[in-house]
């Protein structure tokens, strides 16, 4: 069923401070709209107060300082993906925007809004989580940082208040000797929500693995790192044994469930055979 | 309600839609410009593509809001006075079948072809992705974009609306 119009308001605001006294009269943000358009369409949309921070700029760019690279919250899939740095540096975060949806979607879709939409299978925190990003949260009281890996509590639960935004992303630079890896298994290839995904860097030196790190998104209620894999493969010699045994440690680390994309049991087996296909894929 | 300046295919409207209300309505109902089709209405299946300031979107997935002060393109402004090659290649290649896919298919080739004069067959596969043709017509219309610009001009007269 399509939503009632007259329920819903929507302002635009043009500056962060606007936006924050929508928001702290109770409006929800919206940014690109491919993911709130689309329960809107359905019908599924809260009712109430909207805030368009799609114009405030603040929240817009990528910006290089050093080793760090920012990323603002509005940065589009497009700008990710045709990024030349991005490319060069931190290629699996190209490689999983440019799996997003299609062209339209991507023009579209914003990094702050993928992750403040914290569904499990969203694509970019996979890539995120392995890269160690820094995220900033902006409200009236200022900004705060934390680590990426603190900011998703749950399904659909996040660290993120209601009166705040994300302002923006920030990587450090540090992986240029490091295989990266990204893998999305979904029912097609464009538009496809995934099955499961795997993002992954490991530095290998005279075949010993010297450090790895390795992470799921729709497998688990959050995207998640695998530690224990990654503890065990750590200064482990990469061959066969090591690999069979890091596809059962892995076990442990995720914890897929049957849905309407998938069933607990496939995602379990093609996410170890992705595990398998990265480490493979090494030397 | 605030007043919304939107330019379509060149034309400026002045107009007082419900800032929620989805550009593909404003499109179709205010302007009666019902070339762009609604298939999904979810960003699954492109028939609603049109162009927002330079860049192929959803318009069912756009909030008339984000519009504002904007330029689109719908399929009615492709052609001026001839049909583009995009669109003579798509007649000459059978590209549209039952054509409710057709609008979104030209727009998406439309945004491949300005940044990507030879797309390779895969550059068209990945930039007509996101839309869908249920008559199965997928290789006329990958043909089509590929013999773009391959056959003389165009002498079919455009209806270009706007």
């Amino acid at each position: 069923m399509r939503a009632y119009l007259p329920d819903y308001q929507c302002s635009s605001a043009n500056s962060l401070s606007e936006a924050f006294s929508f928001l702290e009269k109770g409006a929800r943000p919206i940014a690109g709209g491919t993911d709130i358009m689309v329960l809107f369409d359905a019908g599924l949309l809260a009712p109430g107060d909207y805030v368009d921070i799609l114009g405030i700029s603040e929240l817009k760019g990528i910006t290089k300082k050093r080793n760090t690279l920012t990323l603002g919250a509005l940065t589009t899939y497009s700008e990710v993906r045709q990024h030349k740095f991005l490319q060069t540096n931190f290629p699996i975060l190209c490689e999983s925007a440019k799996e997003v949806g299609a062209v339209a979607i991507q023009n579209r879709g914003t990094l702050g809004g993928n992750i403040a939409n914290a569904s499990p299978a969203a694509d970019f925190p996979p890539a995120l989580l392995v890269y160690e990003a820094k995220i900033h949260l902006v409200s009236s009281r200022g900004m705060r940082t934390i680590d990426y890996t603190k900011f998703h509590h749950g399904y659909k639960e996040s660290e993120l208040k209601k009166d705040e935004l994300i302002h923006s992303v920030s990587l450090e630079n540090h992986l240029s000797k490091h295989h990266h890896f990204w893998r999305k298994i979904g029912s097609r290839k464009a538009q496809a929500i995934s099955k499961t995904m795997m993002a992954g860097v490991l530095k290998i030196n005279k075949n010993v693995i010297e450090e790895v790190r390795i992470s799921f998104g729709s497998v688990a209620p959050t995207a998640v790192r695998c530690t224990e894999v990654e503890k065990f493969l750590t200064g482990c010699p990469l061959n066969k044994n090591t690999i069979r045994e890091a596809k059962q440690i892995l076990l442990k680390d995720i914890h897929p469930i049957d849905d309407i994309r998938s069933t607990g049991k496939y995602r379990l087996a093609v996410s170890q055979n992705v595990l398998e296909e990265f480490l493979c894929g090494i030397g | 309600m605030k007043k919304l300046a939107l330019t379509v295919n060149g034309k400026k409207y002045l107009l007082s839609p419900h800032p929620f209300s989805r550009l593909l309505d404003v499109l179709r109902e205010d302007l009666k410009l019902t070339g762009t089709k609604e298939g999904c209405g979810e960003g699954e299946c492109g028939a609603c593509s049109v162009m927002l300031d330079g860049k192929l979107v959803n318009s069912c997935l756009v909030p008339v809001l984000q519009a504002d002060g904007k330029q689109i393109l719908t399929v009615e402004g492709l052609a001026k006075k001839y049909l583009t090659p995009i669109q003579e290649s798509f007649l000459n290649c059978g590209g549209a079948q039952c054509g409710i896919c057709t609008p979104g298919m030209l727009m998406a080739a439309y945004a491949l072809n300005r940044n990507n004069k030879k797309p390779t067959q895969q550059e068209i596969r990945e930039g007509l992705g996101g839309n869908l043709c249920r008559c199965t017509g997928y290789c006329q219309i990958i043909e089509s974009v590929q013999k773009v610009g391959k056959t003389k001009p165009s002498t079919r007269k455009g209806k270009s609306r706007s």
